[in-house]
């Protein structure tokens, strides 16, 4: 980038002027400002500069992709899909009435351990297809009713799971779709504590979910959503809502269920019992229970490692063929000869 | 149609009649401001749809974002120019209320009495004392002066500085002031108009104050409003006109506002805009409705209800309608108005632009339409005051046949004259005598014994100075009574009629009578066609007629002098048929100038005046700078044919003959105008192909059939012209052209500096007043005054050239980031079910469209793409503003690829970084929203050319300041978005993705600007790198191979070397009528070469003779 300060010769101009006889006080006062005459740096983009930045943005991210990829890659994840696996061979045919009848609904999986996991391993699970973000959905909720007792009554954002004859708490279609599938983990018939404190976010602890709120009648009409609450726990410690209540911005999210806070080895058999609730077969939602270490990027997740080799990459590439075009067919800049008024301007 | 005014008349109904004399400038009222502000602020399109869409929003059901997002900058923007409105409507009431507090002597009941100006009714008698302001329109009745004349300075009504004389009826002449207060009386005058030169009415008093006869009354019986009373120690007179009755009050108004052709190209791109919107809303929303019947139904979370209300249908495209109503940027308007005055007031400030000889800075009293400077593409101008400085030298006379001052350039110091002058030579007493008391020159002794003259026009002031000093002194006029001195003798004439000049009969006379003998002589001065047709039978006029085509060859204005003797009787038979005539109400101008005709024949010429006005400071310079910049001139003038082309030569106006060439249209008849016009048009259509410049030539006659029966090839020939001059033309014609290249939808720009520019100023696009000798009718009435021809040059390439090319960034700026973020809601419609959800919050959008992204374009008004000299040196390169290649459907298009690349960058990115178990909606929200305000700082930092201290400080403070907010939000519990932003700052995924998302979106564009840039540059660029690496610039400036030398000589118009002038400039000229008849054979060109032959040929026999 070549830059060029081009301003002193116009203050010279300036000055020159303001010896000139003046008549009447209307004579603006003299300044650079007024005379749009700042200093100013005039970038322009030649191929030197621009081939430089191209190199020095692959320089930069192919070494930032590559640490990227590793971390993601370090990271070991367990998925299991078990929305189908948990239904009874003859239920399949129809999921939502299973689901939705009172039998037992227990299940048991076995997931294997393919790689040393250190702790804690986080215990999540994934819906599929399953819309936190629809519009009649998100705003379902009472943010003063959450936060204080005084808020009781202000469920007027939470049609239409709002009142009961009294007020629920929590209201709203969030609270009341809560995710209700239950995990227990066991190795080698060994229990695996799995850690459901601290899993929601400490600042939706201390400030949006009250210590003094309680839920109330929840989950007594009708329709019966999803989980219902203790109601002798205050919100503020009701962690598996908190991590609801955290709508997801996409279809497909995963939600913290808990923290196993011991380390896997290979070829561990994980023992699962499940109880599969939650409904998401009237609307072919996918549930999978995911285990996962993570990284310093956080989970497993390798996009931003190939975007950034991609990217890089792709200046690389770039710079590349701007040399070489540079090379084989040089232009010199602010050439006069480009500049032909006396041809028709149209024909530019 | 009338109004009868009863003088003093306490009890008569007229007082209830008419108004007092309350001035209101005022728009509102204390009560009707609030709704008849919004009722205009509402008539605009953007206005009702933002309105629409802020009450859309209040609906809570389909909104997505809370209410304020709109209405906060809704009413923001409201307040705004509602306050605006209202300061300057406060400010109009307070000088109103200044004026009409205003204590003035009233009668009242016969007593003299002190009241405020406010309270003064129609037909009350006001008495005024020297140096106060008249309250109203008054007609005198009385003055201190024992003639009956008061002086008054009109300059707050027509800008005219110079005293005015003014004089009681004859009526009222010598009614003693005690009985001022008893008069009674009736005035007879025509409905208040505007028209400040004219009062067309009668006057009668009862008895006891004379007869009943009815009495003529002028303009020149009148003071008007805010003309202050000078040199008269008091007057009196009757109101007529009051209040906003008066001639100023009518003659104010509001203009039009002006819409400039980018505003028309923003408004059409906004429309553009707001088709999509309804596209993207009708197939949202009924993809919405599908989503919600198949999908929704299904899943159960969302308990979706089986019956709807019955607009359900259309909660889901009007909820689309909301989340897409910032596709049209409410920010653009606010932006727009704040740059555009930033550009006025850069205009203002312009040091370079200030005239030093007068002190008078430029000023743009429209501050709406500096982008439409530099898209000018014509410039029509005017000549005297405008090219010239209107500053008169006598310089040459032909008394009876003897040219005076052919060799020194200046017949003041021609020794011959000064002898004739000496030895009293009748004929040139004669003349010097009409230089001196043919006018209405006011001379004013000073105390040192100096003789000052005021004088109405320059050219009047020029003759009498130059009388005076060929010793002719017109040193007293007291009344009718003129005095002179030639050397010790004093003369002194009586003046007994003035037959004023008006532009129709461009001539003046006078009547007076010698006092010496008591012989009655009629003198006149005026063009030579007004003057030499009447001469009296048997004189030669020829020496006089190419005395005149020699003169103004040379550029001179020439008058010819002439007089006659007239009989007691024949006087007085006419005086009877003048009074009658000057006392119709109906078409006295015209009347009189009948009669007047009646008087002005057998003229016995005595001489031709020829007097100077020089080319301003750089005219050729700028006129050439300007024509290179693709601008195209049209000079008007109303003066002469020869004249008006001198001057044209030699300020570049048109080339000298191997390059240029003159087409005249002209003609005595309708015929021959239409012939000669046809082979014009012909010749022109051949010529445009090649490099030739052709400029045509028309009179005011041959115009008129032009414009009455031709115009649609007339409309062509304007289109093939790049140069045309009009002489002899009226203000009307001028307006008339202007509205003629307007309907060709070219940008016009008008400039000039009389009262006769006004109307062609305010019919262009962008009118222009140069704040000169003429007054500053001009520059009122203008959108920018200048004090200087030159400084169009730099009004045009610079402020124009910067302000278009600022504006158009920033309006497709404004339409790139709103587009953006509208369109990541969209694609986050289509993972969030269709259902309308805002990806963003409220504060954030509102944020977004009002800080983050409003503040770092706006100090695109400081941005340069090219230096000042660069433009000056080249400008060409204005082309691009004329053309408006930098904002059209194309550009724009640009921007609209850009804005949906980069939506999809950010898009893509943010949910795939964002992904699992990071899927949280404010985070997500957050990550896209800093996404888009990083792009659209380096968006910004890649389109701006120049950076100063404040770009930098803008975008990148911005860039902080977006953080600062939001940590600021952020810290918020009760907000949404409480600690977001402290969570993601400490991720490094949120970093990471941030320089993905900028590497992403900018490296293509880069890269596109880049290969456009090198390989393919625009005429811009290739100057941009000239300019910055410095090497080139010496050899760019070489390739213009334009000889600056030639006119350099032409400039000073160079009278002591006649003869090389004539030779080079001659063969374009052509007057006489008898060429003109030859026009029928021969081609053009040939006309031409003959022309030459027959002009050149009398020239030099006119030297001879001398």
């Amino acid at each position: 980038m070549s830059n060029n300060a081009a301003s002193s010769s116009a203050g010279a101009n300036g000055s020159a002027h303001s010896a000139a006889p003046r008549g009447n006080s209307k004579r603006p006062k003299y300044s650079k400002f007024t005379q749009q005459e700042l200093p100013a740096c005039k970038p322009i983009l030649t191929p030197r500069w621009v081939i430089s930045a191209f190199m020095l943005v692959s320089i930069i991210f192919i070494p930032i992709g590559v640490v990227s990829l590793f971390a993601s890659r370090d990271v070991v994840e367990i998925v299991d899909r078990y929305d189908t696996e948990c239904i009874p061979e003859q239920n399949r045919t129809d999921k939502v009435g299973y689901i939705r009848s009172s039998a037992n609904t227990t299940c048991n999986r076995t997931l294997k351990v393919t790689k040393h996991m250190k702790q804690p391993i986080y215990v999540y699970y994934q819906l599929d297809n399953f819309y936190q973000n629809h519009r009649r959905y998100v705003k379902s909720r009472s943010d003063e009713q959450l936060r204080s007792p005084s808020g009781e009554n202000e469920t007027s954002t939470c049609k239409p799971e709002d009142t009961n004859g009294a007020a629920i708490v929590p209201c709203g279609l969030i609270a009341w779709s809560l995710f209700n599938d239950t995990y227990s983990f066991s190795r080698n018939n060994e229990q695996l504590h799995v850690n459901k404190k601290g899993i929601s976010w400490k600042s939706d602890r201390d400030h949006k979910f009250g210590k003094d709120v309680f839920p109330k009648n929840f989950q007594n009409g009708s329709l019966i959503g999803g989980a219902s609450l203790n109601a002798s726990i205050p919100l503020s410690e009701q962690e598996d809502l908190i991590v609801w209540m955290r709508t997801a911005a996409l279809p497909t999210f995963r939600k913290l269920y808990g923290k196993i806070q011991k380390d896997l080895q290979p070829d561990d058999e994980i023992h699962v019992i499940l109880q599969n609730n939650y409904n998401t077969y009237s609307f072919n939602g996918k549930k999978k229970l995911v285990l996962s270490t993570t990284s310093w990027l956080g989970g497993k997740n390798d996009f931003l490692g190939i975007a950034y080799l991609t990217v890089g990459g792709l200046c690389f590439f770039l710079a590349m063929c701007f040399t070489v075009v540079y090379l084989v067919k040089p232009r010199r800049l602010g050439d006069p000869s480009y500049l032909s008024w006396n041809r028709t301007p149209g024909g530019h | 149609m009338k109004r009868f005014v009863y003088i003093n008349d306490d009890e008569s109904p007229t007082q209830e009649l008419y108004c007092d004399n309350r001035i209101s400038n005022r728009k509102y009222t204390l009560l009707n401001f609030l709704p008849k502000n919004l009722w205009e602020q509402f008539s605009r399109f953007m206005n009702q749809y933002f309105l629409l869409i802020a009450c859309l929003q209040l609906w809570s059901l389909i909104t997505p974002v809370n209410p304020a997002s709109t209405w906060g900058p809704l009413i923001f923007i409201f307040a705004v120019s509602a306050t605006k409105e209202a300061w300057d409507d406060y400010n109009r009431y307070l000088s109103d209320k200044k004026a009409n507090e205003k204590e003035v002597w009233v009668v009242r009941k016969g007593i003299k009495k002190h009241i405020q100006a406010q309270d003064i009714h129609v037909g009350n008698i006001v008495w005024l004392r020297e140096n106060d302001e008249v309250p109203c329109d008054l007609v005198l009745i009385g003055t201190s002066d024992p003639q009956g004349l008061c002086y008054v300075e009109t300059a707050a009504l027509d800008g005219e500085t110079d005293l005015k004389t003014r004089v009681i009826p004859s009526a009222c002449m010598g009614i003693d002031s005690e009985l001022l207060h008893k008069i009674k009386g009736v005035v007879e005058c025509p409905n208040p108009d505007k028209d400040i030169r004219r009062f067309d009415a009668n006057l009668r008093l009862f008895p006891p104050f004379i007869d009943n006869d009815v009495c003529p009354l002028t303009i020149k019986n009148t003071i008007l409003q805010s003309c202050y009373l000078r040199n008269t120690e008091w007057v009196c007179g009757v109101a007529v006109y009051t209040g906003n009755e008066t001639k100023l009050g009518m003659s104010r108004g509001v203009p039009e506002p002006k819409l400039t052709a980018m505003d028309a190209m923003i408004d059409k791109l906004t429309g553009a805009i707001f088709v999509f919107q309804i596209v993207v809303v009708i197939v949202l929303g009924i993809a919405g409705n599908v989503w919600k019947d198949t999908e929704a139904r299904k899943k159960w979370y969302v308990l979706y209800p089986n019956e709807g209300p019955w607009y359900e249908l259309l909660v889901i495209p009007l909820r689309f309608e909301l989340l897409c109503s910032i596709m049209i940027p409410i920010s653009i308007k606010v932006s727009l108005d704040l740059v555009k005055s930033l550009y006025a007031k850069f205009i203002d400030w312009d040091a370079e632009m200030i005239d030093y000889e007068t002190g008078c800075p430029s000023h743009a009293t429209n501050t709406a339409i500096s982008e439409d400077l530099g898209q000018v593409e014509y410039i029509l101008t005017d000549k005297t005051g405008t090219l010239t400085e209107n500053k008169m030298v006598f310089r040459r006379c032909c008394i009876s046949g003897i040219f005076y001052g052919n060799e020194s350039g200046n017949a003041l110091k021609d020794a011959q004259l000064l002898n004739a002058v000496a030895s009293g030579s009748t004929d040139v007493i004669r003349f010097l005598t009409v230089m001196a008391i043919c006018n209405t020159v006011i001379p004013v002794q000073s105390k040192t014994g100096a003789i000052l003259y005021k004088a109405q026009s320059q050219d009047e002031d020029a003759l009498v100075q130059a009388a005076a000093k060929l010793h002719m002194v017109l040193f007293n006029r007291s009344g009718n009574i003129l005095e002179t001195r030639y050397n010790a003798s004093v003369f002194h004439y009586e003046v007994l009629e003035t037959l004023e000049f008006t532009s129709d009969r461009k001539r003046m006379s006078v009547v007076v009578r010698d006092c010496q003998n008591g012989k009655i002589i009629l003198l006149s001065k005026g063009a030579d066609e007004a003057i030499l047709p009447y001469a009296a039978a048997g004189q030669q006029t020829r020496t006089f007629s190419e005395a005149v085509e020699q003169y103004a060859q040379l550029g001179l204005r020439t008058l010819c002098l002439a007089w006659r003797e007239l009989k007691e009787d024949e006087y007085h038979e006419w005086y009877l048929m003048f009074r009658e005539a000057s006392s119709t109400l109906v078409d006295r101008e015209w009347r009189i100038a009948e009669v007047c005709q009646r008087l002005e024949h057998d003229l016995e010429v005595l001489g031709v005046t020829a007097i100077e006005d020089r080319l301003q400071d750089g005219v050729p310079e700028t006129i050439e700078t300007l024509r290179k910049a693709g601008i195209n001139f049209w000079m008007l003038t109303g003066d002469k044919q020869n004249t008006a082309i001198q001057i044209a030569l030699s300020c570049n106006f048109i080339s000298p003959e191997p390059k240029g060439q003159l087409l005249l249209i002209d003609g005595k008849t309708e015929d021959e105008v239409s012939r000669s016009f046809e082979r014009v048009l012909l010749t022109m259509r051949i010529t445009t192909s090649e490099p030739k410049d052709v400029a045509f030539v028309v009179d005011g006659w041959a115009l008129e059939i032009l414009l009455k029966h031709y115009r649609k090839a007339f409309t062509e020939l304007a289109i093939l012209s790049r140069t045309a001059i009009c002489c002899r033309v009226t203000p009307s014609q001028k307006a008339q052209l202007v509205e003629l290249l307007k309907s060709c939808d070219y940008r016009t720009l008008a400039i000039g500096d009389g009262g006769n520019d006004v109307r062609m100023i305010q019919q262009a696009a962008i009118g222009v007043g140069i704040s000169g000798r003429e007054g500053l009718q001009a520059a009122r009435a203008a959108d920018y005054s200048i004090g200087k021809f030159r400084f169009l040059k730099r009004l045009i390439l610079v402020h124009g050239r910067y302000s278009y090319n600022r504006t158009a960034f920033l309006s497709q700026y404004s339409f790139y980031k709103s587009l953006l973020i509208c369109f990541i809601q969209i694609f986050f419609s289509f993972i969030s079910g269709v259902s309308g959800t805002s990806l963003f919050n409220s504060v954030s959008l509102m944020a977004y469209n009002v800080f983050y992204t409003s503040i770092p374009v706006l100090v695109s008004v400081l941005d340069k793409d090219l230096s000042e000299e660069m433009v000056m040196q080249h400008p060409q390169i204005l082309f691009y503003c004329q053309a408006g290649r930098l904002l059209n459907p194309s550009t724009f298009a640009g921007w609209f690829g850009r804005s949906l690349f980069h939506a999809i960058v950010v898009f893509i990115i943010s949910i795939n970084a964002y992904a699992y178990e990071k899927s949280e909606m404010e985070e997500v929200a957050m990550m896209a929203l800093s996404g888009c305000i990083w792009l659209q700082a380096f968006v910004v930092t890649l389109e701006t050319n120049s950076f100063t201290i404040l770009q930098h400080l803008a975008i990148w403070g911005n860039l902080i300041a977006f953080y600062v907010i939001n940590w600021i939000v952020s810290s918020i519990p009760s907000s949404g978005m409480y600690t977001i932003m402290f969570r993601l700052c400490r991720q490094p995924t949120y970093w990471i993705t941030v320089f993905l998302i900028v590497a992403a979106g900018m490296g293509p564009i880069l890269a596109l600007k880049y290969f456009r840039y090198t390989y393919r540059p625009s005429k811009i660029n290739t100057l941009q790198q000239a300019e910055r690496l410095g090497g080139p610039i010496l050899s760019l400036g070489n390739i213009e191979p334009q000889p600056r030398s030639l006119e350099k000589e032409v400039s000073p118009l160079s009278i002591t070397q006649p003869k090389n002038r004539s030779l080079v400039y001659e063969p374009l000229l052509s007057d006489s009528p008898n060429t003109r008849r030859s026009l029928g054979s021969g081609t053009p060109f040939d006309f031409f070469q003959s022309q030459s032959r027959s002009s050149s040929s009398s020239y030099s026999r006119n030297c001879k003779d001398n």
